[in-house]
């Protein structure tokens, strides 16, 4: 019971932020400041989740998850469907890790 | 006419939840390692599958999920993850806040819905499409990667044991493949673009490294300050079109 109280928390607190801004966006307009600022984030939020999550992305094996990370960026860079770099840079580090016995 | 009208209209809505559908296997697969293992984990932390499954269906934000059941092994009261969880998830805001500029806000019927359905994932797909979505194809994103990740997690707490190390460690790769992926097209096309998102990965490395915040608020302070430092130095004020 606690822990679904614990859930019921949680969910309130995770949804409020993501249902307000487009409430108040879809009602007032948005401040030409903050569309500014707006336009940039995405660029922002791609550097900012990428790094270091990546790097740790394998527990105490940054070699792996780095071949996995330069094997997604060359794959992108000459191929636009993303489920190919998704699979060619899993492929990529589930070699390193087969072959030095992870 | 009419109902021939109607009839169009609603297979043009059938093909866009489908294509949205389509759009979203990438986040679909990517999700799946992730959940397996939220579900393995919950089950060796003491939480019944019942609530496994509810922390997916009913909270669906993946960090803040594994830090609950960090917490809750810890001994931490519920109030106190609770507090974590909504500094942990404010990031959503800015996200949800860039959304309603290319979103179909006029319609507020499925706002809930959509707003339910914003993660990183989505997001970083949605915010790096030259064209605006429908409200069909968002939904037809979300929720099939929300079946992903509730599937996952039950999947991850009944049978989690017997995926081989190996593969489920390399598939721990697939999230961060997904926004290197979305990412790379508009570096290359814009120099700005590149900049701003090292100096997000940069200032995150750099809070991570220093310990002297929390999690949730590291990646805020590195979001605004890479989009702030991006708006003021390096966007084409004339035209107030970026980069």
């Amino acid at each position: 019971m606690k822990t679904i109280l614990l859930i019921i928390g949680m969910m309130s607190v995770t949804f409020i932020p993501r249902y307000l801004p487009f409430i108040a966006f879809s009602r007032y307009k948005t401040p030409r400041l903050i569309k500014r600022l707006l336009r940039t984030l995405p660029y922002a939020a791609l550097g900012t989740l990428i790094f270091p999550g990546a790097i740790m992305a394998v527990p105490g094996y940054p070699v792996a998850a780095v071949v996995g990370i330069v094997a997604a960026i060359i794959c992108s860079w000459f191929r636009k469907e993303i489920i190919l770099t998704v699979l060619f840079s899993v492929a990529a580090t589930f070699l390193v890790l087969y072959f030095s016995g992870y | 006419m009419m109902i021939n009208n109607s009839l169009s209209a609603q297979t043009s809505q059938i093909s866009e939840l489908r294509q949205g559908i389509v759009a979203s296997l990438p986040i679909f697969i990517g999700y799946i390692p992730v959940a397996v293992t939220f579900g393995l984990l919950a089950k060796s932390t003491g939480v019944t599958l019942l609530e496994a499954f509810l922390f997916s269906a009913l909270v669906f934000a993946g960090a803040s999920q594994f830090m609950a059941l960090q917490l809750i092994q810890f001994g931490v009261s519920p109030l106190q993850i609770v507090a974590i969880t909504f500094i942990m998830n404010f990031r959503h805001f800015l996200m949800s806040s860039y959304l309603s500029t290319i979103f179909p806000i006029n319609d507020r019927s499925w706002l809930p819905f959509i707003s339910f359905g914003v993660t990183d994932e989505s997001f970083a797909y949605f915010s790096t499409q030259k064209q605006h979505p429908g409200a069909n194809f968002i939904l037809g994103l979300q929720y099939s990667a929300y079946v992903s990740w509730v599937g996952g997690t039950i999947v991850g707490y009944i049978f989690g044991a017997i995926i081989p190390h190996t593969l489920q460690a390399s598939m721990g790769l697939a999230l961060y493949a997904l926004f290197i992926a979305l990412l790379i097209p508009e570096a290359k096309k814009s120099f700005p673009a590149a900049i701003i998102a090292i100096i997000g990965g940069l200032v995150h490395s750099l809070l991570t490294w220093l310990k002297f915040f929390s999690t949730g608020w590291n990646i805020i302070i590195a979001i605004l300050v890479a989009a702030g430092i991006g708006a003021l130095l390096l966007m084409d004020e004339e035209k107030e079109e970026c980069l």
